[in-house]
């Protein structure tokens, strides 16, 4: 290979383009990201750098020198299309770049509702811009709405509640991060929430955002309305593949890759937007959109289209997936794969407190771990997991260790 | 090869303990012990992979 082109200059793309150089790819490589930035971490951004107490300096995510790298960057450019026949990727100002490698890690963007009007006071939460913008407003003492109380709604809120901000936050669901986590710990983290004076509805459905230029109140579908400053929009991400429509590779939210995360021959994927079986869950086809995991397949999608490239033999993918959150001084960790039918027991503590381990079983299995502030022993079951160990053996860990 | 960690960052999530548990480690307190701060080289692999999978970007490497 020549060229390999490197699209999505987030977490996947940069641990893509390193590991690329780390294998001893030595051609031409291409860096392609439509933020004007380079590559940033982008957890802090509902957290250090929206509580104030980081600068925008501290999410970088190299700390080396990119001259390393000899990359080709161009950055502030989103990829337009893609032409699998010729070979080339169409840039924002009419640029193509032929390749013979692709990485496709455009990761994804956040989901909004068309009843939504575009005022002063309505944001979304993805980028580094974003979160300045609404770093400005909060240090103005805004009265706060989220809707949506997942990952990115319950850090937000966390955060307006540590700047002693009021925050209200709208959810349809029973139970906050109830597609995360399931309803029995949803209901721990509702109480925690209410607990820290997050005025937290759940089960209510949102009407209308009104006001003039800026936003001025939320009014719900029980015709009660909330004043509202700054609202928050925190109702999960679409894939970003509309620069992929028309290219013929398989899309369905998100790209369709086989177990190495090829899409097409010479076409990876990794991050936010890769769908691919998980030989670890029985070939579940999986989406993730965690950090840990657009690191893993960065680096993963790399070795791989390198090494099939090669016409070597490539393993499939096949992780623990895992997830963290940090809210309200609780560190909310999350490994495997569970759901709510899966067989739920408490260890390490006790659920109505907040230092916790939540073990899941399925048919005897254990495929799932959850900790509140339990780091260390949540790694250990992470383990257990890829070993296919039975929900007996965690639990029988579980008693010996205490 | 030294390890330097800035503690600022590191939110004790463990996964370098997960990584390289005979390196790091996540105690009961929710602290994270560098238990080799120089470790010998043929852990360089291992301690590099715990470098790029931390989820605070709190490790580095010296050396």
């Amino acid at each position: 290979m020549n060229t390999i082109a490197v699209v999505g200059a987030s977490l996947a793309g940069l641990r893509a383009v390193e590991t690329l150089r780390h294998e001893g790819f030595t051609g031409r490589l291409v860096l392609v990201g439509a933020e004007p930035h380079l590559p940033y971490d982008r957890p802090p951004l509902s957290k250090e750098l929206l509580a104030g107490e980081w600068e925008h300096d501290r999410t970088v995510l190299r700390k080396q020198p990119y001259d390393d790298l000899d990359l080709e960057l161009r950055l502030g450019t989103a990829a337009t299309g893609l032409d699998l026949a010729t070979q080339e990727l169409a840039l924002a100002g009419g640029t193509k770049v032929a390749f013979d490698g692709l990485v496709i890690a455009t990761g994804s963007t956040p989901r909004t509702l068309p009843s939504i009007p575009a005022l002063d006071g309505v944001f979304t939460l993805r980028t580094i811009d974003d979160c300045l913008a609404i770093r400005q407003r909060l240090d103005m003492g805004a009265r706060v709405v989220v809707i949506g109380a997942g990952f990115i709604g319950s850090e937000v809120a966390s955060t307006c509640r540590k700047r002693g901000l009021e925050v209200t936050v709208l959810e349809a669901l029973p139970q906050p991060m109830v597609r995360g986590v399931g309803t029995r710990i949803g209901a721990r983290l509702a109480a925690i929430q209410v607990e820290e004076g997050v005025d937290l509805r759940l089960g209510v459905s949102f009407e209308a955002v009104e006001g003039d230029v800026r936003v001025e109140r939320i009014r719900l579908g029980d015709g009660s309305t909330i004043p509202c400053d700054v609202l928050i929009v925190a109702i999960g991400v679409v894939p970003e593949t509309r620069w992929l429509e028309t290219c013929g590779l398989v899309l369905d939210d998100g790209v369709v890759c086989d177990e190495t995360l090829h899409a097409a021959p010479g076409v990876v994927a990794a991050g936010d937007l890769c769908r691919w079986p998980n030989a670890l869950f029985d070939g579940e086809v999986m989406r993730l959109e965690h950090w840990t995991n657009a690191a893993e397949q960065g680096v993963f999608a790399a070795r791989s289209l390198l090494r099939r490239a090669a016409g070597d033999e490539v393993e499939g993918f096949a992780p623990v997936p895992f997830v963290w959150s940090d809210q309200y001084g609780v560190k909310i960790q999350c490994a495997g794969r569970f759901g709510p039918s899966d067989d739920l027991e408490i260890t390490h503590g006790e659920l109505d407190s907040r230092q916790f381990v939540a073990l899941f079983g399925r048919r005897g299995r254990l495929v799932g771990a959850l900790a509140f502030s339990r780091a260390r022993q949540l790694m250990q079951y992470r383990k257990m997991i890829s070993e296919r160990a039975s929900l007996r053996d965690a639990l029988a860990h579980a008693r010996a260790s205490g | 090869m030294k390890i330097v960690v800035d503690f600022e960052k590191c939110t004790s999530n463990a996964v370098c303990m997960g990584i390289a548990p005979d390196i790091f480690e996540v105690r009961d307190d929710n602290f994270l012990y560098v238990l080799q701060e120089e470790p010998p080289e043929d852990k360089r692999a291992l301690v590099e992979e715990a470098v790029r999978m931390c989820p605070t970007q709190a490790i580095s490497l010296e050396g």
